[in-house]
């Protein structure tokens, strides 16, 4: 009973964020601080989830966001660029070897297929490898594609290491709030599932799955598709939001963030990864920017305050928070064990209730 | 400990002194009466891990509705034999049949839809999940109705109704044992095996287990037990196997077992005065 209560409030929120996004579209100015937060808050949410996905549901620790957002951004890219516009973005490359145009929202599916699609092919090996190993080897990955994107042989098709521009983009807050709630939703129902809760159960215990009849090589390479489907998604999610996208840019740095943001928010919890976004990105490209520029009280100026102190602080502020959230759970577990797990029930009792 | 006791032949098959009272029927005074059809047949098998042989050329049978042991020390091999019943090992050799059907060639998820289940060493429930999340996942390879099974698991363990909602890592060691039992029945299994289900359990929990162990079989469910607690296995049993640096040495009626003088010393702490 309390389940479908559950299910009617979120419904109801999820309506009331609709208008207020569509409000906050005609009220704030598109290019505005706030917006700019809103917007890569909506597309890291689905990346984060997507990740948290594969690193806190189904407990695959795997580095390789940052790679299957690079295949969707330019999955997104080379399959939308008008034709008529092909000459002026490949202009080292004759126009590029691609001379048709899809669809916008034909070109979001196509970035998470391409990008499931390789994580199909290297999931194989890779998933059988095991934590810090499955880490550094989808992290090679990542950085490989980084590579391979920059390659000049493959210009025709990529631009080389030039940027790609000129493929349809958005200007709205709706449109990214639109895509991450749709994809996030089919998330949380994928969670929710029978099929979900097998990933669940090899995240718990790997053994007992198996001897439960779950089929582990099967359902981690979905989860490693279905996690990178959605990457690739909020891969081409931010090539439209940047409208320009270069390969040179997706570093392992990207993954790290998005790493924190899931560490932070709670590996397992949906709706803490959603929340962490917001706050990372308030905090990065908001509250601290005043950390940036000098301030002058009277005559006194305030020590420290100059361009690229907000980085030092953030990193503080970040440190901080692990350790301290840290902290908590250390002692939960000094205490008692069961007093972890309610932690984590009541985590995941949160994610499925509010979504 | 025990050659000139036991007859091992050179295949490994299981000659002991005590062996015998076997056959259809024996010693059962449970309602419907055991039909003594042979449910698991294992011959000759071998597993090995990396050279290493674990069981070395075990022969046993388990016939239908029947609680079967097998006891024996550490890294004697028992648990790599149900391992690789379940599929979870593949064998070096030899042959598994199940309804006469051979499960060396069979995955664990095929072995596992037709009717054998594992309740692992360790309980090894998913400790993230709610018990009955838990109780979810073992019928999960099931599309059909759960609802009836789900009321026989907890009649059968009414502890677990009541933490329905629970988080598995909360419950004790002894209701984390049950549950791993209700799971593994969850699949709706014509055999159950159970791996070392006392372990680290207080003793009035094993005797608990034990009894659920007992009233499951009653039910008409075959089980196939492993187990150091040797005293309380051989009691339960109606057969037992001891097993011993991967081959079976001795095979008996639990009872004929228990009372056997090297299996005592042995296994069960008392001396030949």
């Amino acid at each position: 009973m309390t389940k479908k209560k559950d299910t009617i409030a979120a419904i109801v929120l999820l309506a009331a964020a609709f208008a207020l996004v569509a409000l906050l579209d005609k009220v704030l100015p598109a290019t505005g601080i706030i917006m700019t937060v809103l917007k890569k808050g909506c597309i890291y949410s689905l990346v984060a989830v997507s990740m948290n996905l594969l690193n806190g549901f189904t407990g695959l620790f795997s580095l390789g966001q940052a790679g299957f957002m690079l295949i969707g951004g330019y999955t997104y890219a080379i399959l939308t660029i008008p034709p008529a516009d092909r000459a002026s973005v490949y202009q080292y490359f004759d126009g590029g070897i691609i001379q048709f145009a899809i669809p916008f929202w034909a070109g979001l599916i196509a970035a998470g297929l391409v990008a499931a699609f390789l994580a199909w092919l290297i999931g194989l090996p890779v998933l059988r490898l095991k934590s810090d190993y499955l880490a550094i080897a989808t992290l090679g990955f990542a950085e490989i594609m980084r590579a391979i994107f920059q390659w000049d042989k493959l210009g025709p098709l990529t631009n080389g290491s030039n940027m790609l521009r000129k493929y349809p983009s958005f200007s709205t807050l709706m449109f990214p709030f639109a895509v991450a709630v749709i994809c996030i939703a089919v998330i949380v129902l994928l969670i929710n599932s029978s099929f979900g809760r097998a990933f669940k159960a090899i995240r718990d215990d790997e053994v007992a799955a198996e001897a439960m009849g779950i089929n582990l090589a099967h359902h981690k390479r979905m989860s490693f598709c279905i996690s990178s489907f959605f990457a690739g998604v909020g891969g081409a999610l931010l090539a439209m939001y940047q409208t320009t996208i270069q390969a040179q840019a997706f570093k392992s740095n990207m993954t790290y963030e998005i790493l924190l943001i899931v560490v932070i928010g709670g590996l397992g919890s949906v709706t803490g990864s959603v929340l962490a976004t917001f706050l990372f990105y308030a905090a990065s490209e908001w509250w601290l920017r005043f950390l940036d520029s000098p301030l002058m009280i009277g005559s006194f100026q305030v020590p420290l305050l100059r361009s690229g102190f907000r980085k030092v602080v953030f990193s503080v502020v970040i440190m901080l928070i692990v350790l301290f959230a840290r902290q908590g759970i250390m002692g939960d577990h000094e205490f008692s064990l069961s007093g972890l797990m309610k932690l984590f029930g009541r985590k995941g009792k949160e994610a499925s209730a509010n979504e | 400990m025990s050659d000139k006791n036991i007859n091992v032949a050179s295949t490994g098959n299981t000659v002991g002194k005590v062996t015998s009272a076997g056959g259809p029927g024996f010693g059962n005074k449970r309602s419907e009466g055991l039909s003594g059809k042979i449910l698991l047949k294992v011959s000759d098998l071998k597993v090995s891990y990396g050279g290493i042989e674990a069981v070395r050329g075990i022969s046993f049978d388990v016939p239908e509705g029947e609680i079967v042991t097998l006891i024996g020390a550490n890294g004697a091999g028992k648990s790599s034999t149900l391992r690789s019943i379940v599929g979870l090992e593949k064998p070096a050799s030899g042959s598994i049949t199940f309804n006469g059907m051979e499960l060396t060639s069979m995955g664990t998820e095929q072995i596992v839809k037709n009717g054998i289940t594992l309740v692992p060493e360790g309980r090894r429930v998913f400790v993230n999940l709610s018990v009955y999340e838990n109780l979810r996942m073992g019928a999960y390879l099931r599309n059909d109705d759960l609802a009836k099974d789900l009321d026989w698991v907890y009649s059968l363990f009414p502890r677990l109704k009541e933490r329905h909602w629970q988080a598995a890592g909360t419950l004790s060691g002894g209701e984390q044992q049950m549950l791993a039992i209700a799971r593994a029945l969850m699949s709706r299994p014509q055999m159950i095996m159970m791996d070392e289900p006392s372990l680290g359990l207080a003793p009035i929990i094993v005797q608990e287990v034990f009894d659920i162990i007992r009233e499951i079989n009653h039910q008409g469910m075959t089980i196939l037990l492993v187990e150091q607690n040797a005293n309380m296995a051989l009691k339960a049993a109606d057969k037992g196997y001891v097993m011993e640096t991967g081959r079976i040495t001795l095979s008996g009626t639990g009872k004929d077992l228990a009372e056997n003088q090297e299996v005592k010393e042995a296994y069960l702490g008392k001396s030949r005065k």
